[in-house]
Formats: C-alpha cells, structure tokens, sequence
C-alpha cells in the first residue's frame, strides 16, 4: 500500500540521521583538523546538522498539501 | 544597573508578552487567527530552549566543547519522524480530545483514571526541579544586572532571606501572569490562542537577543570566529573543547553517554509536558506539521550558532576569575560596559524562562485538576455526577490554585536543593523522568498489546528506578542525605550504590539512570501486557489507538464501543453542569424540548458527549461522569470484536454502494453525452431544412445523409447501451453449442468483406485447418469478432491497411489475435481501452464507433470464461486477442472465471 | 454585417450545421477541430464571434476561453458557449471561464441564430 510505503520512506532520512550523527560515524570528524581556523568537529555536526534541515524542508515543502495522501 | 530599572523592564516587559496575547485571541475572535500558520507553530515549539539553552548550553561547552548538542541533535531527530509519530498523537489526540499527556496514556490503556493520576505524580515530580532551574536562571540574572560593579562573583545561593529573594517574587508574578493566560475561560479542546501567539514571540525575542551577544562576542570582543579559536589554541584548558574527549563526560564510554543525550532529547521533545501541549494539544491544523518540522529544527540550529564562541570567549576573556560560565552571556556585555545589550540579553533570558514556566504550568496543572484533583472529587458522594451546580468556574479555580501551588512548589525546591548543579544537569533529571513515558506513549500508539497493567507496571518500575538512581544521588549532593549512601549503596550494600547499579560503574549518572530505568520500565511494560489479556475496555481504546491513521486515510468512523440505556435528558443535564449551559447544550439537536421527554440517546451520541467532556474534565473523569447517569452494559472481550467486526462489514458495504453509485453516475452521464452529440446534429439539420424552403437539392441531399447516418448511431447507441445493460446485469440469454471458433473466423471476415474491399484493406488469416469446438453462443461470439475486426478496420490507413488474423490452438485455450497496422494505442491510453465510452483516435475518424464495443466483447469473453487484452507491444498496429477454454480441461475454464 | 466567426467543434456533423447557418447569415467562417486549433486561429485571425463547443480534445473550450480572456490581444474576442445540458459544474465552470453567452445542446437553430444576432450587433 501506498501510505505503508510513505511511511517506509519516511523512515530513512531519521535511520541516516541517528548512523551519521552518532559513534561511531561521528569519529569520522573528531581529529585536529580545521576547516576555515575552525575545529572540524563542531563544523561537521553544524553543517550535518544543516543538510537535514534542509532535507526535511525539501520533503515537506515539495510536496503539495493534501487533504488525503492518495484520494482521487 | 539600579533594581527599579530592571523590575520595570521586567514588568514592562511581561504586559507586553500579554498585549502580544491579547491581540491573537482578539485576532482569533475575529476569525483571523494568527497562530494558524506553519510559521508560528515552529516557533511555539522553540518553548523548548528554557533558561537552560540560554545560559546553560554556554556553561556546558565551556567545560566540554561539543556536548551541549545532542540536546538539540535529538529534537532532529525526532522532526523527521514527525510525519509519523508526531502525526499520529496529534491525529489520536485530536479525535478524542485528549488535552494532556497523563489523558493520553490514560485514555490509551481503558481510561485508568489510576494511570492519569501515576503519570501526572511522575510529571509533577520530574518536572519540579526543572521549574526551579528556571526561577533559579531569572533571579540570577536580576542579581548579575543589579550588581553594583559589573563581574563580581554572584551572590551566592540561599544567601538572601526569602522574603528578599527576587525568585520568589518572580514565581508570583508568573503564576499570575500565568493564570491570566491559560486560565481565561474553559475551553473543550484546552487551546490557547493567545498563549501561543506569546510564546511564538518569545521564542523570536530570545534568539534575537542571543544572536545578539553571539554577534557581539564573536565580532566585538574577538576579531570572527576563527580568531576566537587560534587564540584558544594557546590555553591548555581550551584547546581540546573542539574534541568529543573534551570535558569530564568523556572516556571509555563516551560514545554510550552521547548516544543517551541524544536519546533522552528525542523522547524529550515528544514527552515533556510544555512540548506536548504546543506540538500536540495547540497545533490548529495538522498541516502545520510539515513546515514545522524544519521551522524547529533550524530554530534550534540558530540558537546554537554561537554557543560555542560565547564559550570559549568568555573563557578567553575571564581567563582565570572564577566566573560562572553559565552566566557568560551576561556577563560579557556587562564587563565590556555595552549596557543595552545587556538588558536585552537579560530580556532574552527572561522570555526563555518565562515562556518554559508559563507552558510548563499550564500543561501540568490541567493534569493536576483532571486527573489528580477532580476524580478524588468525583468519587465523593456530595459531589457526584448528579448533584447541581455548574462545574466550569470550580475547574477554571482549581487549575489556578495548581498554577500557584506548582510555581510555589518549584521556588521551594529552589530554595532547598538550588546551586548544587549546574543548570543543564538539572535539566537532565526532568528529562529523563518525562522518558519514563516513552513505552507506554510510544508503544500504545503502535501496539494493541499493550495493558493497562503493563502501562502501570512500567511507569511505576521506571520511576522507582528513575528516583533512586538521580533523585536520590542529587538529594546527596544538597547534603540532605549522606553522600556516602550514593558512594556505597544502603546498608554498605555495594551492588545497589544508586550511580553504580549491580556494579555497572563507568557510566555517567544520566546514561546510568536511563539504562536501568527504560530497561526496568520496558522490561515490566512488555512483560506484564503479554502475562496477562487486556480487558474489554483497554482492548477497545487500544483499536481505537492503533488504528487511527487507518481509519484516516479510509476516510470512516471510528466504531463506538458501547452498549446500554442512556436519556437524552441525563446526558445534557451532566454536560450542561460540565461544560457551562451554552457549551454543553449545543451538543443536542433538538434543545431542551426533546431533551425533557424520556428520549433515549444512541451510542454515538454517548460517545460523542462523553468525548466532549473528556476535553474539559480529562477522559477518565469523563468515563466516570457518563457511567454514573446512564445505564450501561459490560462489555466483554467478545462483544468488542463483534462490534468491530459489524463497524468493518457496514464500512465495506457502504463503499461498495458509493462505488457502484459512482459508477451508475459515470454511465449514465457518459450515455447522455453520447446520445446528444448526434441528436444535436439530427435537431440542428432538420430544423434548417424546414427553415430553408428554398435550399438547393444537393445540400438537402447532403443533410438528409447526416441524419440518416447520425440516426443510425443512434439506433447503434442504445441497442448496445441495451446489451452492455443485460451483460451486466445477468440478464442477458446465452444459447450455447459446440462452436467451429475456425468457421466463425472465415464467416466474419466474409461478412465485412464489403468494408473492407471499400477503404482498400487487406486482410490475412493465418488458421489451422481445424480446430477443436469451444462452449459458447455463436451469435456472440461473431459479435466480438465483428468489434474486434471493425475496430481493426477503424484505424488502418485508408488504401494500404492490413489487418491479420490468428488462431492458435494451445493445450488448454484456443486463442484468437487481430492484428492492424494502424497508428497502435498510445500509452497513456492503454489501461483504459476497454472501459466504456473510451474511443480512440479523435472524432474525425471515429464516426461509426460508440465506445461500447470492446468493453462488450470483453464483457463477452469473460462470460465463456476466457480473458480479452491489448498486447502490450504489437510493434507498430494495435494487436488484440482474447482466449476460450478448451472444453476438455474444465479446471482452465474455472481458473479463467475466478481472474475475472 | 459581414463578421468573421470562428466554429470550434470537433463533430464534424455539428461543424456542418453550424457553418451552414453562419453562412446563410452572410458571415465568413472558420472551423476548427480541437481547443489548440481553435486558439491558435483567434490569435492569427481575430474572429469577432467564436461558437465554441466545451468539450472538445486536446484543450476544452473552458480552457481555451480562459486562454482568450488571459491574453490582453485578443481578449475582448466575444464568445458562444456550446455546453452540454444539466451539467450544472459546466455551467459553473463556464461562467468562470468568462465566456459571453451559452447555449446548450441539442440547440434549437433559431434560438441559436437570435444570439449571435445579439452578440455581433
């Protein structure tokens, strides 16, 4: 069915947000770099941080609003 | 700065937080709300940054870099599942105007009024010192701002009598303020306009003042960011807070610690009793939520930004004083002497606290009055359903009394247990209490196995150990209880020492407590729903829980599970008394006169007041109040799944009548269309030849044509309107023989022969020399070829078409194809080639057809038990074939019949 | 009073009763048989009256009177509507669409005839 997809699909920015926003991906980021005179990790969580307002704004603004997920 | 200065701000401040309010419910009066936008929601959900967010986040990453995010990483995380779970709490709590988070639960598991009353305990418990972080927050920014010279020390806790003490002056000012608010009227679905539009406001005030001093800091003070770090660079103490070690947090087992925080915030954002008032209880129209969901989230970024440099600026700045970093934000413009920046930072401060207080109060005291107050009203004899009196104004007065008691309750708490913490560790505490609801609120929306028991069970498990884990240890740490009790356990017991549980040490105190209180609460929620089967009414609501996006989306009732005896003119007298005489009557259609006969009620106007009480007094007083004037009868585990079974069958008949509804309309719409195309043409033409006496012969001749041809599609028309009618409807005779499908071919060829030879069409049968006989009604069966061959002619080009015809004789079937070499279907039009009044090609080259043919043969074919399609690809023409059953394997016959 | 009137019906039978009685009137006439056909001749040939059929493939007439009303060349062109009896969300939709006058099918010719006398007067 259509909406258990939806559903399904909705799910997968969440499951990406909690893998990349925790051990051991966030890892990833924690060294002695630093990107612009800024220290890379902080830099990194902000701008994941970022993409995923940016990926929830692009999901709720595209679609138009509907009364009813599937109706005629 | 001089006190009067800042009380007045303060002040002035307040009434300008009740302007904004009262503007949006006069606003809201008029029919224009404010708050009704995505916009304004997203906002209001920045109630979540409190006095902690504001000073505290700084304090915490000046001593360990980037653990203040996982705060606000959680509410992210909890925003891309809005479409789902938050969705789903608006959707439930709307329908059954659930209006607090103790209402949910309790509602959810049977309408306990036992389990409304734990989780408002738990509420009122948890949420206490994190009220008193908040009159904390305030009265220590009263202090700094009125303190002589800029970047003292601040005074220390507890120092000031209490009758000299500005949080408690504050905590009254706001229970009044409060009371105004939220305690204006009684309203059913408990919404406030005018709060919401004042929060929202709030929320913009505190970030603007915290972008303020992030700018000031970062470009004032220091020369951008990248300056403010290569100089931390220097300090030893700094240079590591870019780190995730930085800090005491970090270890082994940091890693568990950040993931908890990001836990406990995610559940935060969905439990905490201010957040579920503006998310759930407040949203105007849950269309909001999508733009919400990034309207927070970016909120919540913003006002992170600059916490970071704040930090380790102040550190920078102060270097080794001993300063407070919690209170950095502050004391920064105050020490560089930027005055105004400074009262707007403490303005800022002041709307984080004030907006947390605010909500926070009003959410819990409608638990305080509905569920803890009122039913130990209720079970009292005088105050029965039954007696007189309208409720409202008790309700509205005993929900301002929770105001003042909870406030008052948070100052002493202040008072007793305040400055042992820093601010966000504090907060933590409350967060996880509120966490302890995860399971059942959670787990009841998506599992129907879920128990009243097992709610209680885990609720009660979750906070013994919630209690015992961080509320004791923070007791300790205030010096109340030996702190060698939170280092050894009771009685010297090591394996129970409250921060290091059967020896799990290692972890931090938050982690710690959150494992073993979920495990404890998760462990006996799970356990004791599947030990032993829920009642009739927990069944019930859960149904009715679960299944809610369902019944949404199908767009049908929700079945109502009750059954007995109830007047009319008890249920009104009961609202009336609930909901005031204007609110309560509207309910009843025919006024006080039907009322006042002996009327019995049905169930669904039962439920319906029962649901409109349930907003005023909480769900489980409701449930009392309505089974204490009507009759009802006890349902068991049976009677509520045949309910719900009757509620599914009605639901499927009454789409399987709408459909075929639709479907009659479609037709006989589509029938008068084609009807009319050639009687506007028969009308129009002759009508101008009886006008025009003296028109030549030729264009007589011409029009007279047009009718003759124009009539006989008519005649066409309804003859098969007739048939497809009969076919339908069963009606129709079927004379069936042994058929020679072979010689039906040839016959039919023969009999369009003409027409063919006409338009120049060529036509080829590729047959076997025989074939075996089929069941079947040859006059129909020589229909369906004539349709399938006109229609082939229809479409060839004039003067070179070829139209092939074929029939293979397969182990079960004989199949027919007829092939043209035509422009082919086009794609969008394929699916629907066989229903009704669907012709193709435009009107020129379709005079003869009337978009019944196919759907008839299909109709046809079906009938003999054979299946007609389109092939999908005919290279070039459009290629039609349909199957017959071989008589010889009936079981084929009975599997073409059931695909139809 | 010789004006130019553009038919738009994609049934060829209607196409040829219609033309006739504009002919007889003394009007020069156009045919079209779809909406885009119908729309493309008012913008190159600015017909004063356009007897335009509501339903008709690739664009309906209520599209094609929206398109008209929309663009400031053409937009005063004057418009007959030929909608479908009893269908009142056509009737709707029409006098949404802007068109001038309706008539609906079957039409009686000389009830037919009194409008576009009206209409070009």
């Amino acid at each position: 069915m259509n909406r258990k997809r939806n559903t399904r699909l909705a799910l997968v920015p969440c499951v990406a947000a909690v893998l990349l926003l925790n051990f051991p991906l966030i890892l990833v980021w924690d060294r002695d770099v630093t990107v612009a005179g800024l220290p890379l990790l902080p830099v990194a969580l902000f701008g994941i941080w970022a993409v995923l307002i940016a990926l929830v704004a692009l999901i709720g603004e595209a679609r138009p609003v509907r009364r009813r997920p599937d109706g005629g | 700065m001089s006190a009067p200065l800042i009380l007045g701000l303060s002040f002035g401040y307040l009434l300008l937080l009740f302007a904004v309010a009262a503007i949006a419910e006069r606003r809201a009066a008029a029919g224009r709300s404010l708050i009704d936008n995505g916009l304004v929601y997203g906002l209001s959900l920045g109630v979540y940054c409190t006095a902690w967010t504001y000073f505290g986040s700084v304090g915490q990453a000046a001593k360990s870099g980037v653990w203040f995010l996982p705060t606000y990483l959680g509410p992210m995380l909890a925003m891309l599942l809005a479409g789902v779970v938050v969705l789903r709490m608006i959707r439930i709590a709307r329908t059954y105007r659930i209006t607090s988070i103790a209402d949910f639960i309790a509602s959810r598991y049977g309408k306990s009024p036992l389990l409304a009353a734990l989780v408002t305990l738990i509420t009122v418990v948890g949420i206490l010192p994190y009220i008193a972080l908040q009159l904390e927050a305030v009265s220590t920014g009263y202090a700094l701002m009125t303190a002589a010279p800029a970047g003292e020390a601040a005074p220390a806790y507890g120092a000031t009598a209490w009758w000299r003490d500005t949080a408690l002056y504050v905590a009254l000012a706001l229970a009044a303020f409060t009371i105004l608010f939220g305690t204006r009227h009684l309203d059913t679905a408990e919404r406030h306009e005018g709060m919401v539009a004042a929060i929202a406001f709030e929320s913009v005030v505190k970030l603007a003042a915290f972008l303020a001093v992030g700018v000031f800091v970062t470009w004032g003070l220091f020369a951008g960011p990248a300056d403010i770090w290569a100089r931390a660079q220097q300090v030893p103490e700094l240079r590591d807070l870019g780190r995730l070690g930085a800090g005491s947090g970090a270890g082994g087992f940091a890693h568990a610690q950040w993931f908890a925080m990001i836990l406990l915030a995610t559940l935060s954002v969905l439990l905490l009793p201010r957040q579920f008032q503006m998310m759930v209880v407040e949203c105007v129209d849950e269309r909001h939520l999508k733009r919400a969901a990034w309207v927070f989230p970016a909120y919540l970024f913003l006002i992170n930004l600059f916490v970071l440099p704040i930090a380790i600026g102040g550190e920078l700045y102060f270097g080794a004083a001993p300063v407070n970093a919690d209170t950095f934000v502050l004391l920064l413009p105050l020490a560089e002497g930027a005055r105004a920046l400074a009262l707007l930072v403490y303005v800022g401060g002041l709307s984080a606290a004030t907006a947390m207080l605010i909500v926070e109060t009003v959410a819990v005291s409608t638990m305080v009055c509905n569920d803890l107050v009122m039913p130990a009203l209720f079970r009292w004899r005088g105050f029965g359903a039954r007696a007189g009196g309208e409720l409202t104004g008790l309700l509205l007065n005993i929900r301002r009394v929770s105001i003042v008691a909870i406030l008052l309750l948070g100052y002493v708490y202040f008072r007793v247990a305040g400055g042992a913490h820093e601010l966000v560790s504090i907060g933590l505490i409350s967060f996880a209490a509120v966490a302890q609801f995860a399971p059942a609120l959670l787990g009841g929306m998506y599992w129907k196995g879920g128990t009243r028991l097992g709610a209680l069970g885990g609720l009660t498990g979750g906070f013994v150990v919630w209690a015992y884990t961080l509320m004791l240890p923070s007791f300790a740490r205030s010096g109340w209880i030996s702190a060698d009790f939170v280092a050894h356990g009771p009685w010297r017991l090591d394996l129970l020492a409250p921060e290091a549980l059967f020896g799990v040490a290692g972890l931090d105190n938050i982690t710690h407590a959150l494992f073993w209180s979920l495990l404890v609460n998760i462990g006996l929620y799970v356990g004791l729903s599947l030990w032993r089967a829920p009642g009739a009414r927990e069944t019930s609501q859960a149904l009715l829980f679960v299944d809610i996006m369902k019944r949404h989306h199908d767009g049908g009732e929700a079945p109502v599970f009750w059954r007995g005896r109830a007047r009319i003119a008890d249920l009104r007298a009961l609202s009336v008394r609930v909901l005031g005489t204007e609110r309560g009557g509207v309910l009843f259609a025919g006024g006080a006169e039907v009322a006042a006969g002996g009327a019995l009620a049905d169930a669904r106007l039962v439920d319906r007041v029962e649901r409109r009480l349930a907003g005023a007094v909480g769900s489980a007083s409701a449930r009392v109040l309505v089974a204490s004037v009507v009759e009802e009868e006890a349902l068991g585990l049976d009677d509520v799944i045949a309910i719900l079974h009757e509620a599914t069958e009605l639901r499927a008949a009454n789409e399987k009548l709408k459909s075929l509804d639709q479907l009659k309309d479609d037709f006989i719409s589509s029938v008068t269309h084609e009807l009319r195309t050639p009687l506007t043409s028969i009308r129009a033409l002759s009508e101008l030849m009886l006008d025009t006496p003296d028109m030549d012969d030729a264009q007589r001749d011409a029009f007279l044509r047009i009718v003759v041809a124009e009539s006989e599609r008519l005649s066409r028309l309804v003859n098969q309107v007739l048939d497809m009618a009969k076919l339908e409807s069963g009606q129709a005779e079927w004379q069936n023989s042994d058929v020679d499908l072979r010689a039906l071919i040839v016959s039919s060829i023969g009999a369009m022969g003409a027409l063919f030879a006409e338009r120049g069409t060529e036509v080829v049968a590729d047959l076997p020399a025989s074939v075996p006989p089929v069941r079947a009604d040859a006059d129909r069966l020589t229909q369906v070829l004539l349709n399938l061959l006109s229609n082939a002619a229809k479409f060839v080009p004039e003067g070179r078409g070829r139209i092939d015809v074929t029939l293979t004789v397969g182990a079960r079937h004989l199949e027919v194809r007829v092939r043209d070499n035509g422009p082919g279907v086009p794609p969008a039009d394929r699916a629907h080639v066989f229903d009704r009044f669907r012709q193709g090609g435009d009107a020129l080259t379709r005079p003869s057809g009337t978009g019944l043919g196919l759907p008839i043969s299909r109709r046809i074919v079906n009938h003999l038990g054979g299946e007609m399609w389109l092939e999908p690809d005919a290279g070039g023409g459009a290629c039609f074939g349909f199957r017959l059953p071989l008589p010889a394997a009936p079981e084929a016959a009975e599997a073409g019949r059931t695909e139809q | 009073m010789n004006a130019t009137v553009l038919i738009a019906d994609d049934e060829p039978n209607i196409v040829v009763s219609l033309e006739f009685m504009m002919k007889r009137e003394g009007h020069r006439v156009l045919v079209a048989r779809d909406g885009r056909e119908a729309l493309a001749l008012i913008r190159s040939e600015k017909p004063s009256l356009v007897l335009l059929d509501a339903t008709m493939p690739e664009l309906s007439g209520f599209d094609v009177c929206e398109a008209v009303r929309a663009d400031p060349g053409i937009a005063t062109t004057r418009i007959l509507m030929l909608t479908a009896k009893g269908r009142e969300t056509d009737v709707a939709r029409g006098l949404g669409a802007g068109a001038d006058a309706y008539v609906t099918k079957p039409f009686a010719t000389r009830e037919l005839l009194e409008r576009v006398r009206e209409m070009l007067t």
